[in-house]
């Protein structure tokens, strides 16, 4: 290995690589980069819903949710994930990147597509939200630009195999995998699963859109792209539970306390979740009542499970490491001793209550069939995954940067107390936005909707008022979100660029 | 740590509040798991599951033979049809409009078919908030009966398009 090219981090000890080091550095780079895009039109989209200011033109609305979707759902997420795959594949293990040429190709290849899809968006050719329903059609330019995509999120997932397998020959590990880089094991498998759905659906789209094929079946596609859609959450799910195991052990010297318990509760992860992607498709027609209910319960259930493990791991973990620091007095001296301040240990804590109380509880209540009927595409929905794959993924991931940045850039964090603040005020604008847009929906408002309102319709309906309350809610935690998301934003990219060089 | 490999041996058992959480967890799971299904067969509002294979026109058709059948009046440029109860309600769904107008009696059980015409579509009715997908070329057979009378909306929660927003329709319960 001598003539590779490593060094030793002085904070926290890793050895790592060159060629890990800038394939990290450049994949958190993008993903600061469409964030940052992505909560752009996220502030336009939520002003325009917004009743009182409904800012942008009916075509411009529509035209950047689904950039919205695309780039903070798809292109933020994948990117940072990525890079925890790099993060966690080489680096945790002190060996190198076995094929830092795969990961180039896989990163040209997600940041073209990512472009690709961008553009074509803008021009207006592909007004089809991220779900992208048949037979709604797109140019097939946007399609291709997906693919792009989900073959480099592909190919990136798969160098994490071959990082691991190639890791052992030189020492990086002797029986069992450190669970940050299990549970990223995890999140690979289900990529790799969840992706070959993906290239199942958007292959025949394509060449439907080129007029190649007929048709592409409009139930069919919508039960093949929930299994591309829900299942990718799952891998956000893993990604994120690694980030929090991780962040205990980086930041307090958490010690998961039972390594049985948590693998496990991966492994139900990579067992159930695919299959209970149906409930998206609850109030569909063409599935039998008891497919529906194998799937959405059944299965649901054991991957809630697998979440209610980790959630009583993780914060055991923080209070075993705090009472050996001597934090003893009482049940709750831990508590009040955590570090608070260190917006990496902050950032997992409300990403782990928010997950939990807001994502959690609503998704397992609104995955049960009888509540789909009553809340299926309101704006309810939305809520709910803002509050999983926002509250919970996004702050996790946030939260993280603060240790990379220091880690992988070798900068020292600029604006220290802003960076302290920078999670509460995200969670608190996230929280108040998603529990607005539950509770518009609540009353009907329906998601992907211009104006409810519904003028030059030809009959004419006013929800109750209570709505306009809760859409203003809406508005107030999306302005405070964004306040959170530039200061992200801000701090990362001005890290970056500016930060102190730690020796 | 979960950035170092653990120690040799790490398949230990769960020590007592371990077993305690996950044996609470688990049992909440269960319970939660057995009542969607109970409640399918005890409840009286489940999502059905009828469906049939229909074409764009072959549904046109029996929605125009229903008008045609049980037109009562017009409004706004809709026909308003008043079905007999128990024959088929049909609800055509289109860019960018429900169609017809339709007026069910209060305790009487219909059977109201969903199609759409060229894309998908969300039967949203409010105010009270039951929400189906329509999709084409699927006919969704729901099984209701109208248990309050009065005026009802349907509004399209489905992107379906520019007039996504203006695709309202009408229902009445007398
Ligand atoms: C500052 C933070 C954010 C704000 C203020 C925000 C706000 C919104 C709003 C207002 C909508 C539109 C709902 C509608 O009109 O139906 C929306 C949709 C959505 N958001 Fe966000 N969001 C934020 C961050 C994120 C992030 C970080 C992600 C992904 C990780 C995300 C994923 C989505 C998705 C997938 C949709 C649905 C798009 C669709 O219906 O096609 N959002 N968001
Ligand atoms: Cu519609
Ligand atoms: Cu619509």
């Amino acid at each position: 290995m001598a003539n590779f090219d490593f060094r030793t981090c002085s904070i926290s000890g890793l050895k790592i690589d060159k060629a890990s080091e800038n394939l990290v550095r450049w994949n958190l780079i993008a993903a600061f980069a469409t964030l940052a895009v992505g909560g752009l039109f996220a502030l336009l989209v939520a002003l325009t819903r917004w009743p009182s200011v409904h800012l942008l033109p009916l075509e411009f609305y529509y035209r950047f949710l689904t950039l919205h979707g695309i780039d903070a759902l798809l292109a933020w997420i994948i990117f940072f994930e990525i890079a925890l795959v790099h993060f966690t594949s080489a680096v945790l293990l002190g060996t190198r990147s076995y094929v830092p040429w795969l990961g180039w190709l896989a990163f040209a290849l997600m940041l073209i597509g990512g472009g690709v899809i961008n553009v074509i968006v803008l021009l207006g050719k592909a007004d089809v939200m991220f779900t992208s329903y048949v037979p709604l059609k797109a140019d097939p330019i946007y399609y291709l630009g997906v693919i792009l995509f989900a073959v480099g999120a592909l190919l990136g997932f798969i160098i994490f195999f071959i990082n691991v397998i190639l890791s052992k020959r030189d020492g990086g590990y002797k029986r069992s995998l450190p669970l940050g880089v299990f549970g990223l094991g995890a999140a690979s498998i289900i990529a790799v699963l969840t992706l070959l759905h993906g290239a199942g659906i958007f292959v025949p789209t394509l060449l439907w859109s080129m007029n190649l094929i007929p048709n592409v079946d409009p139930s069919a596609y919508r039960l093949v792209f929930w299994g591309l859609g829900h299942s990718s959450q799952q891998i956000n799910v893993c990604a994120m539970v690694s980030v929090w195991y991780m962040t205990s052990a980086f930041v307090v010297g958490g010690k998961p306390v039972n390594e049985k318990l948590s693998r496990t509760a991966f492994v139900l992860y990579i067992l159930f979740i695919n299959i209970a992607s149906e409930h998206h498709l609850l109030v569909d027609p063409v599935l039998s009542t008891w497919h529906k209910i194998v799937n959405t319960s059944y299965m649901m259930h054991l991957a809630v499970l697998a979440s209610m493990i980790h959630a009583f791991a993780i914060p055991a973990s923080m209070e075993v490491a705090l009472r050996e620091q001597g934090y003893t007095r009482g049940l709750f001296e831990w508590v009040k001793k955590a570090p608070w301040s260190n917006p990496a240990f902050s950032g997992i804590a409300i990403s782990i209550l928010l997950f939990g109380f807001l994502g959690g509880i609503t998704g397992v209540i609104f995955g049960t069939e009888q509540f789909n009927i009553i809340r299926h595409n309101t704006w309810a929905i939305t809520g709910h995954f803002h509050g999983t794959v926002v509250a919970g993924t996004t702050i996790a991931f946030m939260g993280f940067t603060y240790l990379l940045i220091p880690y992988i850039f070798k900068r020292e964090l600029i604006w220290k107390g802003f960076a302290t603040i920078q999670p509460y005020l995200y969670g608190v604008g996230v929280a108040i936005l998603s529990i607005g847009m539950m509770s518009a929906g609540a009353f009907g408002i329906p998601r992907r909707h211009y104006d409810v309102t519904f003028s030059g319709a030809p009959f004419s309906f006013t929800f109750d008022p209570a709505v306009d309350m809760f859409m203003s809610m809406m508005g107030v935690g999306a302005v405070l979100a964004v306040l959170g998301g530039v200061l992200y934003i801000l701090i990362a990219f001005g890290s970056v660029i500016f930060g102190k060089e730690v020796q | 740590m979960a950035i170092h490999e653990p120690e040799r041996i790490w398949w230990n058992p769960l020590s007592k509040d371990e077993r305690l959480w996950v044996a609470v967890a688990l049992i909440w799971m269960l319970v939660s798991f057995i009542f969607m299904p109970i409640y399918h067969i005890v409840g009286s509002q489940n999502p059905p599951s009828e469906t049939y294979a229909v074409s764009a026109e072959q549904f046109d058709k029996l929605v125009k033979g229903m008008v045609e059948k049980y037109k009562v009046g017009e409004e706004n440029g809709f026909p308003v049809v008043h079905p007999k109860p128990g024959e088929p309600v049909y609800l055509k769904a289109s860019m960018w409009q429900w169609y017809p107008v339709v007026e069910l009696e209060k305790g009487k059980e219909y059977k109201l078919h969903l199609s759409s015409m060229d894309i998908n579509h969300g039967f949203s009715l409010q105010p009270i908030n039951l929400n189906f997908q329509a999709l084409p070329g699927y006919d969704y057979v729901l099984t209701i009966t109208p248990t309050t009378s009065g005026v009802f909306h349907i509004v399209c929660n489905e992107y379906c398009g520019v007039g996504h927003h203006m695709m309202v329709g009408k229902m009445y319960v007398k």
